[in-house]
């Protein structure tokens, strides 16, 4: 069979082509198949899949191929393609995929160095905040401040709309329940400590591990991307107290007195339903709520906030610290800042309430 | 050129990422006051190699001596010692995103010298000068092009005039008039102020221009192939693929060398 082909075999007319002339050599299936080129007027490597495609549609059924009439120009594009070698099925030296026991073991190496790193990255923060306790002028001033701007002071209006909320929320669900047994006045005993024990820190901290965390993680990966911690580095700097140290005592400082408000905000929102909906005083709902009230249960919030501060800080840092590559490297790692921060606060938080129940 | 004294040794040194060897037993010396460049193929070790020197990377084996302190073995105080030596100018500048260019080029000087805020300002001006960025001061980094970025990252490089001098790719991504520029810089610097110049590109006009020696690292045997001046290496090489190099010719199996056929 001699097929004579003219005209451009490019990217816009090699599909078409193939459609017409596949079908038809497998129907025929021909002892031997010659193309004729003489005609072809430009041949692309789009042209050239489909002389390959022809070729091994004719090899199924151990018929002959040949090529007649190519121009220079065309045999020195197969040349460059290895035409005559190649084949469009791939090769069977496939990359052996490695067994279910040796991808766990590698998971298991990828996550003990990554521990390690952790452990040792926790280490370097504590010498270089001991280093700074002791060298106070070593502390970049300004840049603590900015931070304590960028953690605290902005994320106000979201931590105190968020707990407003939540404060309306839990009065609103409990004086449900609370009512049946005209039990209304305990709907401020129940905001306030369930707010300043355990919610408001927590959703503090989760909030800031959004906002602050993930901002840790991504500044610091940029920076590592861009040569930037090198630079530093090689500056004579110590990363770790120029980039950290800022970051760690800013939130150290703020998210305690976020904490703070959050329960203020809760409070309020408590007392909107306790005065709106439940016939209560504004004065006996703030009574209950001081009677309720110890300061053990606000100092044990504020604790418990400070420790999830430095967790956020550390996880950020670190994150950011461990991004390799390029942009995806730095999404990669500041989405995992904000789960593993988030993560650790919550187990963090139950270590905390066994810790209570046992000792407290 | 003072060949008795070399001011950077390195002997033996072997570089590992994991199992992988990058450079295997490389060893040279780089004299007090001159432009010395290493350069090679793309993947052969050269970014690896700086990065070594400049103390970026541990050795896995062998010695690394920066003005008579080796690096590997020395104490943090030693090694704060050599790093105040050294300035590099990263393939990406690394200026601080966040700071001024004023800023990026006082905060060494604030660091390490006890000159006042205003002598710094000063001083500051006066690099910021050198490298042509004069009136520059107070913008970011983003608001300049590529070659500026580079010249502000040569000036806080520079900010504590150190001995050593390392580029990394300094004529990536510039245009032949901003690189020959900096290859003036590079010039002038080394002759005014007897600074010590390590440079690592592939840039071939570049390295005819400025380099006094060079080393040449290769993929393959993972160490130095060609060592000496760049003109007698690109006339007289006795290796093949190193006259390739400097001549700026194809590898044997790639397409250009097989239409020349």
């Amino acid at each position: 069979m001699i097929l004579l082909l003219q005209g451009r075999m490019d990217s816009t007319t090699a599909a078409s082509i193939l459609r017409d002339l596949d079908p038809l050599v497998k129907k025929q299936a021909p002892p031997s198949l010659t193309l004729d080129l003489s005609k072809v007027t430009y041949l692309d490597d789009f042209g050239a899949l489909v002389l390959a495609q022809l070729r091994d549609r004719v090899s199924e059924t151990q018929g002959r191929f040949s090529i007649e009439n190519a121009s220079e120009n065309i045999h020195d594009l197969l040349a460059v393609l290895h035409f005559e070698t190649f084949r469009t099925k791939p090769s069977l030296h496939k990359k052996p995929t490695p067994g279910v026991f040796v991808r766990l073991g590698e998971a298991a190496l990828v996550h003990v160095s990554e521990l390690k790193y952790m452990v040792s990255f926790a280490g370097s923060v504590l010498l270089a905040l001991i280093y700074t306790g002791f060298h106070p002028r070593t502390l970049r001033a300004g840049d603590t401040l900015s931070y304590m701007e960028k953690t605290g002071v902005d994320a106000l209006p979201i931590v105190g709309l968020i707990s407003f909320l939540l404060g309306l929320i839990i009065a609103f669900m409990s004086s449900v329940q609370l009512q049946q047994f005209g039990a209304n006045i305990y709907v401020a005993s129940l905001v306030g400590l369930a707010m300043t024990r355990e919610l408001g820190p927590i959703m503090t901290a989760i909030i800031v591990a959004g906002r602050s965390g993930s901002a840790f993680a991504a500044e610091i990966g940029t920076m590592k991307v861009s040569e930037e911690v090198d630079a530093l580095f090689t500056m004579g700097f110590d990363p770790t107290r120029f980039l950290v140290i800022p970051k760690l005592l800013a939130t150290l400082v703020v998210v305690p007195l976020l904490t703070l408000f959050s329960d203020l905000f809760a409070m309020l929102g408590g007392l909107l339903v306790g005065v709106g909906m439940l016939d209560l005083t504004a004065s006996a709902y703030v009574t209950q709520t001081m009677t309720t009230l110890e300061p053990f249960d606000v100092f044990w919030g504020v604790l418990k906030s400070a420790v999830f501060a430095l967790l956020i800080a550390w996880i950020g840092c670190f994150r950011g610290f461990r991004v390799a590559g390029g942009a995806a490297g730095v999404g990669q790692g500041t989405t995992s800042a904000v789960v593993s921060s988030i993560f650790l606060i919550v187990l963090t938080d139950s270590v905390f309430s066994v810790i209570l129940r046992y000792w407290g | 050129m003072d060949q008795e004294r070399p001011i950077i040794q390195v002997k033996d040194l072997v570089a590992k990422f994991g199992d992988m060897t990058i450079l295997d037993r490389v060893s040279f010396e780089v004299y007090r006051g001159e432009i010395f460049v290493v350069l090679g193929e793309s993947g052969c070790g050269k970014s690896t190699l700086m990065k070594h020197l400049v103390g970026l990377i541990r050795p896995y084996d062998g010695e690394i001596v920066i003005d008579g302190d080796e690096l590997s073995s020395a104490d943090s105080g030693t090694f704060q010692k050599v790093l105040r030596k050294i300035g590099v100018l990263y393939q990406s500048s690394a200026l601080f995103g966040s700071m001024t260019l004023a800023q990026n080029v006082a905060l060494p000087i604030q660091e390490y010298t006890r000159l006042r805020p205003d002598s710094i300002n000063t001083l500051v001006r006066m690099k910021l000068n050198l490298v042509n960025l004069g009136g520059y001061g107070e913008f970011l980094p983003s608001e300049l092009s590529g070659g500026m970025k580079k010249r502000a990252g040569l000036a806080r490089a520079m900010a504590l005039n150190p001995k050593i001098l390392f580029f990394d790719e300094p004529s990536a991504g510039l245009d032949p008039v901003t690189s020959a520029g900096l290859d003036h810089l590079i010039i002038h610097l080394n002759e005014t102020l007897g600074t010590t110049v390590v440079i690592v590109t592939h840039e071939l006009q570049s390295i005819f221009a400025v380099a006094h020696r060079v080393v040449m690292l290769d993929r393959r045997t993972r160490g130095i192939i060609a060592e000496g001046d760049p003109k007698f290496l690109r006339d007289h090489s006795q290796n093949p693929f190193v006259r390739r190099f400097f001549n700026r010719k194809a590898d044997e199996n790639t397409l250009g060398e097989e239409r020349s056929k």
